[in-house]
């Protein structure tokens, strides 16, 4: 039996490339419906090929100012947990002080928790506050839940961090700030950026925490669940489909990048 | 950041001379610690007790909410709401197990036999993220769909006849099914297992492999007794990170399910933004975020793998 042979060596292969597909299905589906024309309300079924969605992006009404809500709040929770997350992790691993496994803790726990309850909790401290939902209340929510997942990206990469370059840069009469800056930041830099596009990929899909402290807000995500329940226009699907191909192509150029550098220096 | 760079302090004898030694900036450390921390305990922690707090509120919306310590909210949102409870720990249990079972091979793939794929492949593990989930998880709907290419494979293999049997489906359809919310679930929560088991693997040294198999081991046994072993830290943070969001969900459910398919997720949405009967959405939260501490800790002790965190 050599086809059971073949299939019995190949099978990680042929199993992982089937998982493959599950997870690529769906992006499929949303780049093959960006060019329908549907006939209901709802873009679920297949009717005819068109591109009237793609040559009128922001055709739907509160689409477009969704999306740049979203793309606002996304750059300024990216900046605040960067900054905040980049500052706890350097003094979680290059300092000793008191009450680390608290401080420990309380980086741990909001990832452990269901967001659901993050939502609901922080809605209350909003409503006791009197606090006016919207804009604000969505990004301080957002700067508390990328915060931790920042802290983990940029410990883990000044771990493996050789402590004695920055003591060859004292030792070259470097000043403190100037070893900060030439030395230590350069070297931190491929953690901080993978936090920060973490944060910033968080934040922008997030749904349920942004629900629950919205107030009448609407961030794209907001938009998309929304019509859900009115009906779907195909722009939603061209929006996902940019994204999709603006995100392969800009990890793609990343590593070409990184590989000529690697490659000039060998 | 000035003592950051200051020079190191002499090691004195009895330090550990493995340890690079940590620089004794007294103050810097809290300076670092303070804006993060303060965030989140004013931001994560405080909302917590204000919530604890209200689930022992009686009230209304017009009066106010005042705390009388009336314990039988959570009796009462226990009472009602324990099918929504037992199906989120279904539901989310079961997900992360086929998360487990699909995502183990595409680990092992990128890990070991990716070799110049990999960095592609990679990339199309983690580029959906950026496409949103809602707009993802609604395309499912399509797949899904009742007379689709899917359900009608499913039903000429009389696939759909066991699983409505077992209560999985209902008659020709997926859709608005147990079946449905649990595939999107699992969907939805693919790469947060395939990525720290793809972590763990990686660092395994292929040389134990060639050893194992100069032992006379077969490939079974190796994956048995060196593989799977050796990428334990990565099978537990990918259950949790898996089965925890999973079990606060509200999204799947709604999108792919149906009245029948609700989950406690649901509940607490619909309670806390349009019942409005905080105390009850505050207990159901509260009883949620106890039972997930109290299962994780146990997962992590259990599993002997507590410097995970």
């Amino acid at each position: 039996m050599p086809f059971v042979n073949w299939l019995k060596r190949h099978f990680v292969v042929i199993a992982g490339l089937l998982t493959l597909a599950y997870l690529l299905l769906p992006n499929v589906v949303v780049t093959v419906f960006s060019f329908n024309k549907p006939k209901g309300r709802f873009n679920y079924e297949w009717q005819q090929f068109s591109t009237d969605a793609w040559k009128d992006p922001c055709g739907v009404a509160g689409m477009c100012g969704s999306l740049s809500l979203s793309l606002q709040i996304a750059v300024w929770a990216t900046l605040g947990a960067t900054l905040l997350g980049t500052m706890i992790a350097f003094a979680l691993v290059r300092y000793r002080f008191r009450a680390r496994g608290a401080v420990n803790s309380l980086i741990f726990l909001p990832m452990a928790m269901p967001e659901v309850v993050m939502a609901a909790s922080l809605l209350t401290l909003f409503l006791n506050l009197g606090a006016q939902l919207g804009f604000w209340t969505i990004l301080i929510a957002h700067i508390m839940f990328c915060l931790s997942f920042v802290v983990t990206a940029v410990k883990a990469r000044v771990m493996s961090m050789d402590p004695r370059l920055e003591q060859a840069a004292q030792d070259l009469y470097a000043g403190p700030a100037q070893t900060f800056l030439r030395v230590t930041l350069p070297i931190a830099a491929p953690g901080i950026a993978a936090g920060a596009l973490l944060a910033f990929a968080l934040s922008f899909d997030d749904f349920i925490i942004t629900n629950f402290n919205a107030g009448s807000t609407v961030t794209f995500p907001m938009f998309v669940w929304g019509s859900a329940q009115r009906g779907t226009p195909v722009q939603i699907n061209v929006i996902g489909t940019a994204m999709f191909l603006v995100a392969v192509a800009l990890v793609l150029t990343s590593m070409v990048i990184s590989n000529r550098r690697t490659k000039h220096k060998a | 950041m000035a003592t950051l760079t200051e020079a190191p302090p002499p090691l004195s004898p009895t330090a550990p001379t493995q340890k690079p030694p940590r620089k004794r900036g007294r103050l810097t450390p809290y300076w670092l610690l303070l804006p993060g921390l303060l965030w989140l305990v004013v931001f994560f922690a405080l909302p917590m007790i204000y919530q604890a707090s209200t689930s022992v509120q009686t009230g209304s919306l017009e009066q106010g909410y005042k705390v009388t310590w009336h314990l039988a909210t959570y009796w009462d949102a226990l009472s009602a709401y324990w099918p929504q409870f037992l199906r989120s720990v279904l539901y989310a249990g079961a997900a992360t197990v086929l998360c487990l079972a699909l995502g183990y091979p595409l680990a092992y793939l990128i890990a070991f036999r990716a070799g110049r794929w990999r960095n592609l492949i990679m990339i199309l593990v983690i580029a959906p993220f950026f496409t949103s989930f809602l707009i993802r998880t609604l395309a499912w709907k399509t797949i899904l769909a009742d007379g689709g290419p899917v359900v009608g494979a499913l039903n000429t293999l009389h696939v759909l006849d066991v699983t409505s049997w077992l209560g999985w489906t209902a008659g020709d359809r997926v859709l608005a099914t147990p079946l449905a919310v649990v595939c999107g679930l699992t969907y939805n929560f693919l790469p947060f297992m395939i990525l720290p088991l793809y972590s763990s693997l990686e660092r395994i040294d292929g040389r134990l492999h060639e050893a194992a198999g100069d032992l006379y081991a077969r490939p079974s046994t190796v994956f048995r007794k060196v593989t799977f072993p050796l990428s334990m830290p990565g099978v537990v943070s990918g259950t949790l990170l898996t089965f925890i969001p999973a079990s606060g969900d509200y999204v799947n459910a709604e999108l792919l399910g149906s009245t029948d398919t609700r989950m406690i997720g649901n509940v607490i949405q619909t309670q806390f933004l349009r019942v409005l009967d905080y105390p009850t959405a505050a207990a159901l939260s509260f009883i949620l975020m106890a039972a997930i501490l109290f299962m994780v800790t146990f997962y992590i002790r259990r599993s002997g793998t507590e410097d995970l965190v």
